[in-house]
């Protein structure tokens, strides 16, 4: 260990090299040209100067690039923390260690950072192929390492490429053989239920809703598993679908994001909410939150303490929620909300920022000429979204300017918030007033506490439209998206002329792998703490806690190394000489008889020994004679003698040699 | 302070030698061929492999935390296939036999040069090291090739020396596992006395060595060596010398044929291992003059003789004078 530090040779620094490389690829597509171009450059200057020369770099380059980097990356993100940042950050840091990396410390400290890196890939796409990519990736970086194992001094250096090849054999092998374990470990190792720490979110939307909805920003929310809120209901529930959760409403669009006007409480006339029966009690009991929202169903005919009910029926606390809190709501879920909308608002809910979205504008004054009234405008809308469009949570960017023509016209994939912006202004376009409403829908029935949770990840958006005589009402343009739904109908758009790419093969294999990317979603990238629960409930566990999972876990891992550890330890088979072990066997035998014999009795000694103790016993001499024939006489005995004697000696009955004795 | 802490460890070393005598370098000695196998192949992280899992823990609470299955999927594959190594790791060692040790002689005061035979039965192994003192070597095995490991040791006594313990350790495949096994064979190699560098030339006159008659071919010359502080004046090649840089002198033919003493009795006025590194010097030198020489000891007389096996029988002799090592 204090030995002089070896320096690498060629094949062990373009391996640590390659794993450098494929570990900072992945996070190329989502890092800014004015890091991912350096980033690029060092590596590729590395490679050919470590061709050349063995030299680390001089210190007067590396200093300045360790300051430089960590620098300019807070300058452009403002930050050095969090997931976007962070990875940048990583990225240029491997790098510059791989700058210096001239000894075997060096390369090991580079690789298993090049692990952190290619993980951290992950964070920013966790599709399937990308998945498998990153996986497989891990292969060279154990032949990296496998690689830096020391060689035999008179070894010759093997050619990159052999080496490589033979590395990624081993790895590739050792990595296949852990699948059991990886996925026993996966599936078993307790999820949080919440993030530890508020990262995860990058500050956008991560403790709830917000009162701004910009495309993406939900994004994050819905990948949060953590409650939000939890509900008991005086009664029965309204069924499942009908529960939506409002929040803030939504009703200022300055062409990308979705907002809330100066905060009005609601004074006498200034709304007019009728009930035409079917109230509902309930408690709630709310995580925190720091907003000031409370939750409630539909629309609340009561205002809990300390709080105040806005012109749009949504519910504000006069102070952050940081603590859990309780309030008591009665809700109305059949009403009539504002059956007269007065000039003003009604100008207020028809706002639009001039020349944004020239196409959806287009669209819904087409709409408007061809339907003489609201319902069929609104159904044009939904029709539309339920016939091209596509439900996915990994929705495209849409460029900043024109969010609604580009998501109509353009990507046509997307969640709730785009669906909700997308019709709120498409239907203020046709001149109906229209605003959006954040909040949650749905929620999980928990029948042992006789309660509902709503999580995080239940966070969701919809519109409200307000129709002569009938008030606002509500619209859910994502219910008219089948989340289930697989992208069918871009062939159908693409029609008779179709490029290549849309060949009727390629694009049924493309929905065929779609199929397989929903699997992939549903068994992996959607696993989650509750899923884990439910993981035993074939075992008759239902709700298996933490306890039982680590048992669980603890059990297969131990069964799965335990195979492994039998593997290793069993017996090791001389495929050599069955010759020597049918000998071992005769012996073995003779000792249980009663002569025993050392390692250093040789086979004629054993025989005379044998012939002393039972003279009358002539078959032991013939198998002893066989026995040196075929040891001696012989430098590769006979395949079938062999057989033979093995044979011989298996058929020994020696047992009636030692009575007799 | 260092003192104190090192007869602490050994202290240590020594009770967990009661409990687990092949983890402790304090094992006892054992007759070859010894073979590797699960009871005395031990595994530990490495420093590296410590490092590794710290990397692995942080990743997989980067992932949980961001519930991001694939990369949770990912540190899982990872640290699966990392973890299982240590079954390669171990599989390296098992089944090594270390079969036959050889040495070659040599000087107290030089190194010992040592070959170490190791066998292996099934599939070949890579990256074995080994180490003896300060010395280590890197090597692979092949089943059906010999495996024979030089090294060398110091020796800086004469006598018997024994190798010492041999570390044979390995941390293929990954580096994460460091596995390691103690070997103590009973081997014992013998070191020649060290060599006197200032020794006067061989005794000629009869004080020190025994009168024999001269035989032959009287005053002839036999060779020309360079001059040393007590040759005689006389012995001085001038013609020679002239035609040089340095003295030379003659040695005549009378010299080689006849036979000398070598006396431990006789070199008084020098402490005990001097007379020894001095007669070993002498032996070497008859050797080398191929002048038969006799060897007297307080305890043993050689009778005279030339060639390597009487060389190697006077420098046994005086190796193993007492106060060898043993």
């Amino acid at each position: 260990m204090k030995r002089a530090a070896s320096i690498l040779s060629r094949p062990q620094f373009a391996l640590t090299l390659a794993s450098v490389g494929v570990a900072v690829m992945p996070h190329l597509p989502h890092v800014p040209w004015l890091f991912s171009v350096p980033i690029v450059l060092m590596l590729i200057g590395r490679f050919i100067q470590r061709e050349r020369t063995r030299a680390r770099l001089p210190i007067w380059i590396k200093l300045p690039l360790i300051i430089v980097f960590p620098v300019l990356i807070a300058v452009h993100y403002g930050n050095i923390f969090g997931r976007e940042p962070g990875s940048v950050l990583a990225c240029a840091m491997l790098t510059l260690k791989l700058l210096e990396t001239e000894t075997r410390r060096d390369a090991h400290m580079a690789i298993a950072f090049s692990a952190f890196v290619l993980m951290s890939a992950l964070l920013f796409d966790s599709s399937l192929l990308f998945t498998l990519a990153l996986l497989a990736a891990l292969g060279l970086l154990l032949a990296a390492l496998r690689e830096l194992e020391p060689r035999p001094a008179h070894a010759k250096v093997q050619t990159v490429r052999a080496s490589a090849f033979e590395g990624l054999r081993a790895s590739g092998l050792a990595l296949f053989a852990a699948v059991p374990l990886a996925l026993c470990v996966f599936f078993f190792f307790p999820r949080l239920g919440s993030p530890m720490w508020g990262a995860p979110t990058d500050g956008t939307a991560h403790t709830g809703l917000s009162d701004r909805m910009a495309p993406g920003s939900v994004q994050e929310l819905l990948i949060d598993d953590s409650p939000a809120f939890r509900v008991a209901f005086h009664g029965d529930a309204p069924p499942r679908q009908n529960l939506y959760w409002r929040g803030p409403v939504l009703s200022f669009f300055d062409g990308t994001t979705w907002s809330r006007p100066e905060f009005r409480p609601s004074k006498s006339g200034n709304s007019d909410l009728r009930t035409s029966g079917g109230t509902i009690s309930y408690q709630v009991t709310l995580e925190p939150s720091d907003q000031r929202w409370l939750l409630a169903l539909d629309m609340p005919m009561t205002t809990p303490d300390n709080a105040v009910r806005g012109a749009d029926m949504s519910l504000v606390r006069q102070a952050p929620i940081d603590t859990l809190t309780q309030y008591e709501v009665t809700s109305s879920i059949r009403y009539t909300l504002d059956a007269d909308l007065n000039p003003r608002a009604r100008s207020r809910m028809l706002e639009l920022p001039e020349g944004v979205n020239p196409r959806a504008r287009e669209l819904a004054t087409a709409w408007r000429r061809q339907f003489t009234d609201d319902n069929g405008v609104i159904r044009a809308a939904l029709g539309l979204f339920h016939e091209k469009f596509f439900y996915t949570l990994n929705a495209p960017e849409l460029t900043p300017r024109d969010t609604v023509d580009d998501f109509l016209f353009e990507t046509q994939r997307g969640f709730c918030e785009h669906y909700a912006s997308a019709f709120t202004f498409l239907m203020r376009a046709a001149g109906i007033p229209a605003r959006v409403v954040t909040g949650y829908q749905g929620g999980f029935y928990n029948d042992v506490g006789d309660y509902w949770v709503v999580r995080q990840s239940d966070a969701h958006a919809w519109s409200e439209v307000w129709l002569e005589s009938r008030g606002w009402v509500r619209v859910d343009p994502t219910a008219a998206v089948s989340p289930q739904r697989v992208d069918l109908g871009a062939r159908a758009a693409a029609g008779a002329s179709a490029p290549w790419y849309q060949a009727d093969w390629l694009q049924s294999m493309r929905n065929q792998f779609d199929l397989v990317n929903r699997l992939w979603n549903g068994a992996i990238v959607q696993f989650n703490a509750l899923r884990q629960q439910s993981l035993l409930t074939p075992f008759g566990v239902e709700n298996a806690d933490y306890g039982r999972l680590m048992s669980v876990l603890v059990a297969c891992s131990t069964g799965l190394l335990a195979l492994f550890a039998w593997w290793v330890l069993r017996a090791p088979r001389r495929n050599g000489d069955r010759l020597d072990a049918a000998y071992a066997r005769l012996r073995a035998k003779l000792a249980k008889a009663g002569v025993p014999s050392a390692d250093s009795d040789g086979p004629i000694t054993l025989a005379e020994r044998v012939r002393t103790r039972h003279p009358s016993d002539t078959s032991l001499a013939d198998v002893f004679a066989n026995y040196v024939r075929l040891r001696y006489a012989h430098t590769e005995p006979a395949e079938r003698e062999i057989k033979r004697f093995a044979h011989a000696v298996a058929s020994l009955r020696l047992i009636t040699v030692s009575r007799a004795k | 302070m260092s003192d104190a802490v090192a007869t602490r460890w050994s202290q240590a070393l020594r009770f967990a030698e009661q409990r687990l005598p092949a983890l402790t370098r304090l094992k006892k000695k054992e007759t070859l061929p010894i073979r590797l196998d699960r009871r005395r192949i031990y595994v530990v992280p490495s420093r590296f492999g410590l490092l590794f899992s710290l990397i692995l823990i942080v990743m997989l609470l980067g992932a949980l935390n961001y519930n991001n299955n694939p990369a949770i999927l990912l540190t899982c594959l990872l640290a699966a296939a990392s973890y299982q190594s240590i079954f390669q790791s171990f599989r390296t060692l098992n089944g090594v036999q270390l079969v036959a040790i050889q040495a070659q002689p040599c000087h107290a005061g030089g190194a010992l040069p040592l070959f170490l035979h190791f066998h292996i039965d099934t599939k070949s192994r890579r990256s074995l090291r080994l180490r003896v003192g300060d010395d280590e070597t890197v090597f692979d095995l092949n089943p059906g090739s010999s495996g024979k490991i030089a090294l060398e040791i110091p020796a800086p006594q004469r006598g018997w020396q024994s190798p010492g313990r041999i570390k044979l350790y390995s941390e293929y495949p990954f580096g994460l596992f460091h596995v390691w096994s103690w070997l103590n064979p009973d081997f014992n190699a013998l070191v020649y006395p060290h060599l006197d560098e200032n020794a006067p030339p061989l005794p000629q006159d009869s004080t020190q060595a025994h009168a024999q008659p001269v035989r032959g071919r009287g005053d002839e010359l036999a060779m020309l060596r360079e001059y040393r502080p007590s040759d005689p004046v006389r012995s001085i090649a001038w013609k020679a010398s002239a035609r040089h840089d340095a003295l030379l002198v003659k040695e005549f033919e009378q010299f080689r044929g006849r036979e000398i003493l070598l006396s431990f009795a006789a070199l008084r006025g020098l402490d005990y291992e001097a007379r020894i590194a001095r007669l070993a010097r002498w032996v070497c030198m008859a050797e080398s003059a191929q002048v038969r020489y006799a060897l007297d000891l307080p305890h043993r007389r050689m009778e005279s003789g030339l060639g390597p096996e009487h060389r190697h029988a006077c420098l046994s002799e005086l190796a193993l004078m007492p106060g060898a090592a043993a």
